[in-house]
Formats: structure tokens, sequence, C-alpha cells
């Protein structure tokens, strides 16, 4: 719907010039390629230029003032299996009817289970706040998007330590190789065990992880035949785990002759992701995937200009993938700089997903972090909740967002992140520790006349938060919240205000 | 764009184009167009509106933690139930029993099932289940959500919605179906009613069904209603549709909210127990009566996981039991005040029945079979399929004999009269515990 009068982009690869990249350029970036700024980081990299901006946000190795991942950071033995003789003992008590011994089997699986789960909290505590801190945002937005498309959920996984891994593995491939991460993740134990290849045997292969690394990991449905399937999952047999390690069990492996996707031998599960990146569509997949997640999810109507501007980007950008050999980083440097990335048309189009509205909202206005549990709950409200994505295809995204109870969610959200208010907290604003002035620091110290100006004051908050121009009753509306009280500076005022301007609709945009 | 270019002009189409003139806004709520043809087609198919599906409303009580069933619907005659839990079984002078003849009885803490049995309200389902039990509370939880025995894909309500809505033609994939169709009491929308694309509309209280913004101020809660009310922006963005749908949307929420929260404010018509569940049903018992044409309600009732300390006639597990019959009970003595008690069907469930054993501290372990309440004045007042067998037990748990499913297709077919096949994907025989006509 509304796909006819859809403005179609320029489908212009060539970089922006330098003159066209102003505070709105700089703003999308921000946005985009990470969780937004303040409208002093957005001075900043207006005042760079393309380029620099864009390398800035890319060189995520060698970003400063924000730690690395210390691999003790969790408790890597917090869960385990029983040991071949507990589980002995336990099936012999089970057998005898021995209630003591019993109970005290499943009262130490409990107690583990429950620890795992308070680690499992703490791990998305952690990734919340790295999300929310870190100086490489993009760094914590790709993790982000590849926990999405290798979605893998706690809920069956079990086990926050091999969460905690997986999370890593994506950080340490954020914007690296392609073709490496699939061959990391045919080995990760938390994958291996949500889709089930630790039971795909010789005897009796599984197939779960054979058709969606080709489904929904890198090819995408109709590029591959059901046999490539059975036989995919024939050389994936064996690749099964031990405690936090991959294994490769020999006797479990199936290493008789076998063709997927037109190669054939006794092929093995790195022969067959090879054969995957071989093929074209593994780039074009890629390409689009990353593109929905960076410039418009929405996609347009077959036949419209929209549709069509956007298939030349996708065309472009996967040539990018291939030309450097499945390399993320030089496919993004030039998506990032492209004219196409910056048109008008591609601007607020997209609907912030729940970590880019509570992320965003901090990282944007410098509001305080208030409560990391509140947020995580928040965000589980709105449909994201971290390491629990809702199946192996991971979050729609997009207008699957947005329904009557998450629009309250979402504002209520934001509400409590400027003011601290809760459902029936009462309207105490002053005590809270947010200075609104953070937001717009900028404008206050260089036009200090224009901050006393209710209307303007209204102005400049609609574009500080908004990121556009918006006129007319609304702005006027703002503009009298702000001057209720006869002080265009309140704390009060202005907080008012800016709680009105999130609860717009066009706030859940970016 | 224009909106208004209907080809029947109805009622409703004038009433659509007067709000939407009135407002001055081109983008109006969805749940406002989507009613119009929704009345104007339910009105041709039945003119006098009486006995069309929508009039039927489902009310769904999830017992959360996997509730005792050998200690809810009680074998008090067999000596392999006293000897396996010692301790905590019920004795035969205790419960309350259905028939002279039965071998069953209802724990002594449920009066007031007991009540609505007696009123011929109450069906009770034995040995519900399904193949290869799971004994985890997050996969069991699923697999009853979702009708799927992996526990995999969209809730089985949200699959009937999904269904009414891509059988509508106002529907447009992705949209909400008339606002709330689906309503449940509590933090998160149960997976239960989730579809593929419908969501339901979902709230703990009332208060956090509305914008906290507006107690901050006067000035704000009047800027915010104008705002939602589309009176402040003549001119949303139409060429950005996702603006425009987000706008839409929060229109919807606005009117949803007004409308529930004015329903929930009424007092009942009777009184309720001050507990969790009584507040919730007060609260659906309220949305009813205003009229909301919502065809599904969801509550929970959490607790049940009782693996130690459990008690028998008294204790942990009576007081959930007895907050369960004296709520359920309260909500049909409102429902029948209201007059609307015979357009209400509520079912509990739960994950999993609990282990045949007692403990080591006598509580129960996660189990399998169990039964389930069918409740209202249409059910089939009794008892359906025999208590599982005491002896002949899987891995120390009690048999299933029924599978869940079919208690599901029952609903559907003979309450919502929808296609069971189409949203169960398969073939579940109802179960005779529904009145016909």
């Amino acid at each position: 719907m509304g796909d006819a009068i859809r403005r179609a982009p320029t489908a212009s690869m060539r970089a922006i010039s330098r003159d066209r990249f102003g505070e709105g350029e700089a703003r999308h970036l921000l946005w985009r390629a990470g969780f937004g700024g303040t409208d002093a980081q957005i001075a900043t990299l207006a005042e760079w230029g393309p380029e620099r901006a864009v390398d800035h946000l890319l060189d995520v190795d060698n970003a400063a003032g924000y730690p690395g991942v210390r691999s003790d950071a969790f408790d890597a033995g917090v869960i385990r299996e029983f040991t071949r003789e507990e589980q002995r003992a336990y099936r012999m008590a089970l057998q005898q009817g021995d209630e003591a011994a019993v109970a005290r089997f499943r009262g130490l699986r409990e107690s583990m289970q429950r620890a795992d789960r308070d680690q499992m909290r703490s791990v998305q505590r952690w990734w919340l706040t790295r999300m929310i801190e870190s100086s490489r945002p993009l760094e914590e937005k790709m993790t982000l998007f590849w926990h999405g498309h290798f979605a893998t959920s706690y809920r069956t996984v079990e086990n926050s330590y091999h969460m905690f891994l997986q999370n890593q593995l994506f950080r340490s491939h954020a914007l690296g190789n392609f073709g490496d991460l699939l061959f990391r993740i045919i080995r990760d134990p938390a994958m291996l065990k949500y889709l089930n290849n630790d039971r795909n045997f010789r005897a009796s292969p599984n197939e779960n992880l054979a058709r969606e690394l080709m489904e929904l990991f890198a090819l995408g449905e109709g590029q591959y035949q059901e046999r490539d399937i059975r036989e995919g999952a024939r050389a994936l047999t064996g690749y099964t785990y031990s405690g936090n390690e991959f294994v490769f069990d020999a006797n479990r492996h199936d290493d008789g002759q076998k063709q997927i996707l037109g190669t054939s031998g006794n092929l093995n599960g790195d022969d067959f992701v090879k054969a995957i990146l071989a093929r074209r569509a593994c780039s074009d997949f890629i390409a689009t995937k990353l593109y929905r997640w960076f410039v418009v999810d929405d996609i347009p109507a077959r036949g419209t200009p929209a549709r069509a501007s956007m298939e030349r980007v996708i065309r472009d950008l996967s040539g990018a993938l291939r030309r450097h050999r499945y390399e993320i980083k030089p496919m993004l440097r030039m998506l990032f700089l492209s004219e196409h990335f910056y048109d008008s048309a591609n601007r607020h189009m997209q609907i912030k997903s729940p970590a880019e509205l509570v992320v965003g909202t901090v990282r944007s206005l410098h509001t305080p972090v208030r409560d990391l549990n509140t947020l995580l709950d928040a965000m589980e409200l709105m449909g994201q909740r971290l390491f629990f994505p809702p199946n192996v295809a991971g979050w729609a995204g997009g207008r699957a967002w947005i329904n009557t109870s998450t629009v309250f969610v979402r504002q209520n959200t934001t509400a409590f992140l400027l003011t601290g208010m809760t459902p029936g907290s009462g309207p105490a604003l002053t005590e809270r520790a947010y200075d609104p002035a953070m937001a717009i620091r900028d404008f206050v110290t260089r036009r200090p006349e224009a901050a006393r100006d209710p209307e303007r004051m209204a102005g400049r908050l609609l574009e500080v938060m908004l990121g556009m121009e918006i006129g007319g009753a609304r702005r006027e509306s703002v503009a009298r919240v702000l001057g209720a009280d006869g002080n265009p500076l309140s704390n009060d005022g202005i907080l008012q205000a800016m709680m009105l301007i999130s609860a717009m609709p066009e706030y859940q945009l970016c | 764009m224009d909106l208004h270019n209907s080809k029947a002009y109805t009622r409703r189409a004038f009433l659509v184009r007067g709000v939407t003139l009135a407002s001055g806004a081109v983008t109006i709520p969805y749940f406002l167009q989507k009613s119009g043809v929704v009345l104007a087609q339910s009105s041709m198919l039945n003119p006098t509106g009486a006995g069309v599906p929508t009039d039927r409303i489902l009310v769904v009580i999830q017992l959360a933690g996997g509730n005792d069933g050998l200690n809810t619907v009680v074998p008090f005659a067999s000596d392999e139930y006293h000897r396996a839990r010692p301790g905590i079984s019920i004795r035969a002078e205790q419960v309350h029993r259905l028939f002279r003849q039965s071998d069953v009885g209802l724990h002594p803490a449920l009066e007031g099932m007991k009540a609505l049995f007696d009123d011929g309200m109450l069906t009770v389902v034995q040995g519900v289940g399904y193949p290869n039990p799971n004994r985890s509370h997050f996969t069991s939880t699923d697999i009853w959500h979702t009708a799927d025995t992996r526990g995999v894909g969209a809730g089985w309500l949200g699959r009937y919605f999904d269904n009414q809505c891509a059988g509508s033609p106002a529907a447009d994939a992705g949209e909400e179906l008339a606002g709330h169709a689906g309503i449940a009491i509590g933090r998160n929308a149960p997976l239960t009613m989730q579809g593929r694309a419908y969501q339901p509309v979902s709230f703990e209280s009332e208060e956090l069904f509305r914008w906290t913004g507006a107690e901050a101020s006067r000035e704000v809660a009047e800027a915010y209603d104008q705002m939602m009310r589309g009176e402040l922006d003549p001119t949303v963005d139409e060429t950005n549709p996702t603006a425009a749908f987000l706008t839409r949307t929060a229109m919807d929420a606005r009117i949803a909210s007004d409308r529930i929260r004015r329903a929930v404010s009424t007092t009942p018509l009777t009184r309720y127990p001050r507990t969790g569940l009584g507040r919730q049903l007060a609260m659906i018992a309220s949305m009813i009566r205003s009229g909301l044409e919502t065809r599904v309600y969801y509550a929970t009732l959490g607790g049940f996981d009782t693996h130690a300390g459990q008690g028998g006639a008294q204790g942990q597990h009576a007081n959930l039991l007895r907050q369960l019959g004296d709520a359920v009970r309260a909500f049909y003595a409102d429902l029948k005040a209201q007059g609307n008690d015979g357009r209400v069907l509520s079912m509990t469930f739960s994950e999993f029945g609990r282990r045949v054993r007692a403990n080591a501290s006598n509580g129960t372990d996660h189990g399998a079979a169990a039964p389930l309440f069918l409740m209202g004045p249409m059910v089939r007042a009794g008892i359906h399929g025999n208590h599982p067998s005491m002896t002949e037990l899987e891995d120390g748990d009690l048999k299933f004999h029924t599978d869940f499913r079919r208690v599901y297709a029952t609903v559907l077919e003979q309450w919502l009269k929808a296609d069971s096949r189409a949203v169960l994907g398969g073939r579940f025989a109802p179960i005779r515990v529904i009145k016909q006509g």
C-alpha cells in the first residue's frame, strides 16, 4: 500500500560530494550505521565530511576508549551436562524408585539451570550496556544484525555461556568476512544445539542445519534442491560439541560420496560451505539482507520505480561483496558513501527496532540509563528479547514491531528514560537526574536568545529529536508546553516538550 | 489519496467520513476503516445479529508452572494414589464428589468449581496430553501455545485470527483485525494469541495501556490527546507510507486504550475475590459488558510449579486451586447478572501435570497428562473420559488418552465456528463437551 506514490531514490552509487554532506546526512549516517548521536556528534561528523565520517565509523578495530571483551567475562562452567557416571546413577535411581537420589539429581540440575538463567540475564545486561556505551556502535549494530541473521535462542540452547560465545563470534566477525563467519557458525556450539546438529548421525541424518544454512543463512529459498539438503546434512554429520568446544566426531561422520550444489566428492561441512559461497545467489542474498538492515526494510512493490532503484543498488553491492571475496567492510563503505544512501526518499523510512529505540534515545539525547532490567523488560514487551529471537528466521522487523500495545510501550519507555516516570508514578519531574539541556547544549550556548523563545526552541527540539522540520499546529503545541510556566528554558517544560515529541509517530522512525 | 471511495454508501461509511471530516485529518485509524466494512458484512450475512460467531467469547485461563492434575481431580479410591503420595494425597472424605458413583472428586479447595458443576457449567476433561511428553516448562508451554508437538510456529488462536483476517476483504496483510479481537491480561502477549500477522492487545493493568507522559501536566496531556485525535496534523506525509502506518496505529491504540480503560473502570455487578485472577476476570467481565467486539480473552494464574511443600487438602496448591475456583465462580455470577453468561466459554490449561510419586520434599516434579476444565452454561456438564490408569504408567507418569488438540478443535469448531483443520494443520476429532444448538 502506498508504493504507487512512494518516491524512487536515485540508484547512483557515486560518492556523495562533501558540500552535500550536512547535518541531516551526518544524522542519517549515525542512526543507520549506529544508534544515533548527540547534536554535537552530528555537527562533528558533518564538519569532517563523508569520507572521514564513514571511515571513522567503519574503523571498529581502532576506535579508542572502550574495552574489548574478556573471555573470562562470564562463568564458562555455570551449567554442564551430567557426566556419564551421573547419568548412569540417575537412571538407576529412576528404575529402583530411589526417590531421594532422584530428587538429588533433579535438584542439582535445577540449581544449575537457575544459575544459568541468572547468568543469561547478566549477559543481556552486558550486551545492552555495550550497545549504549561502545565507541564502536557499528560493531554492536552488526553484532545485532548477525544475531538476527543466524537467529539462535537461549530457549532451546539453555546454556548462557554458549550464547555469550556466539555473541562474541558475531562481534569478532562483525565487519569481517562472511565466508569466515559461515565456516565458524557450523562449529558454534549454540548453533549446533539450536538446529539439532548435535543429533546429526551418519545412520540417521538430521537436516535442520543443512536446510537453514541454505534457506535462511546464505542462499534463500529456491536456490537449492531437496537433494542438496539431504547431501548437505550428510556432509555435516559428526559436527557437534562437547562442553564449550566444537568437536568433529569421525565415528558419526558420513564420509561417503555426495553431490551438493553441483560439487561432488566425499564432502565435509567445509566443502558444503565452499559450495555455497561459490554461488552468485549467496552474495545477492547477503547484500539484500544488509541493504534491508541499513537502508530500507520495507521492500517496494514489483514494477515500481522505487523497486527498480533498489534492485540496481543491490546488484552493485553484491558485486562488491564478490570482488572482495565476501569482505563486508568494503561493501558497507561503498554503501555509506553513496548518493543513494543519503537520498531523501531513504531517510526516515526505517521503523526503529526496540534496541534502536532504547539505545538510540540514550545515545542521542544523553538520558540516564536508569535501570537496565527495566529497559530489557521494555524491549521484550516491544517484541525484541535479546538472545531469544522468536524463531530461526529472526525478528521480522519493520512494521511487525508496531501494534496497539507496543505503541504505548515505546512511548512510555522513552518517557521513562527522559523523566524516570513509570505508569502511575505521577508528575514529579524536577528531582530526576536528567538535564535536558544535554540534548541541545550546542543550540543553547550558540544561540542563547533563540533558546529563550518558545517557538524557536520548539523548532530546535523537534529537529534534534525527529531529524526533520515540523511546523504548523504540532510545533505550536510543543511551544505551548514549553511556555506554559512562562520560562521556556525551565527543565520541566523542556522535559515535557521532549516527552510529547517522543510520543509523535515520527520518533519511531530513523 | 482518497480513502472514502467505497462502493456501497453505508451508514457506517457515512460515519467514518463524518469523523474524518470533523477531525480534518487525511489519516484515519485502521480501526474505523475496518469496522465499517466488518459491520456492513455481518449485518448482510445475518440481519438479526444473533448467533453469529462474533457473539461468542472464549476465555483462556493459563495455569502456569504445571498444575498437579492428580490433586485437582483426585482418584481418591485408588490405593496406588495414596501410596505414591504420602503426606500430600487427598482422602476420600475430603474431596467434592461430582457423582455418587464416581471414582474421582474435586480437590476440597475447588468449592467454586463444584458450585459451577452443580449449576451445570463445568466439564472436566480427563487425561489430556500429547505423545512423547516434554517436561521442560519452556518447550511444553510452547507446545500447548502452538498446538505443534515441536512447539514451533505461531500460536493456535493467533492462527485463528490470521485466518479470520485473511477471510475478510477489509484486511491487508499485517494490519490489525478490528483493533482488539484478542485481549490478554498480562505483561506479555501470550504466544497462543500471536499469529503470523495478528498481534493481540495485551496489558497488565489498564494503567499501563496508556501514555504515562500524560501524568506530567495538564498541558502535555491535552497536547497529546489533540495529536492522537489527529487534530494537529492536517497533512500526514502520505508519500512516506511507513509514517502514515505509524500514525494510524498510534491513533488506533488511543481509541483501544480509551475504550478499554473506560470499560474496566466500571464496577463489576458481583463481588470478586481480591486475588490476582479475581482482578483479571473482573476486568474481562467489564470489557465483555461494555460491548467490545473482542472474541478471545486471556488470563494467567501462576505458581503451579510445586516442587516442594505443595500441601494436600490445605497449603500452597490448595490456595491456588481456591483462587481459581472462586474467581471463576464470581466471573460467571457477574456474567449472568449481565445476561452474557451464555456467550462465554472458558477453558483452563497447564503445560503439564506432575509426576504420580511425590518427591522427597513433599512436592511433585514435572509430569505429563492432566485434566483441564471447560466452563460456562453452554458446556455439557460432566466428566469426559476416564481417569488415566494409576498402574500403567509411562516413565512414572500418567498416560494421556485425549490429545490436547482435540480440545482445541472442539473449541474452534463448536464454539468459534472456525475450520479447525486450517488452524491446527491437521484433523483432530472434537470431543462431545459443548451443547449444540
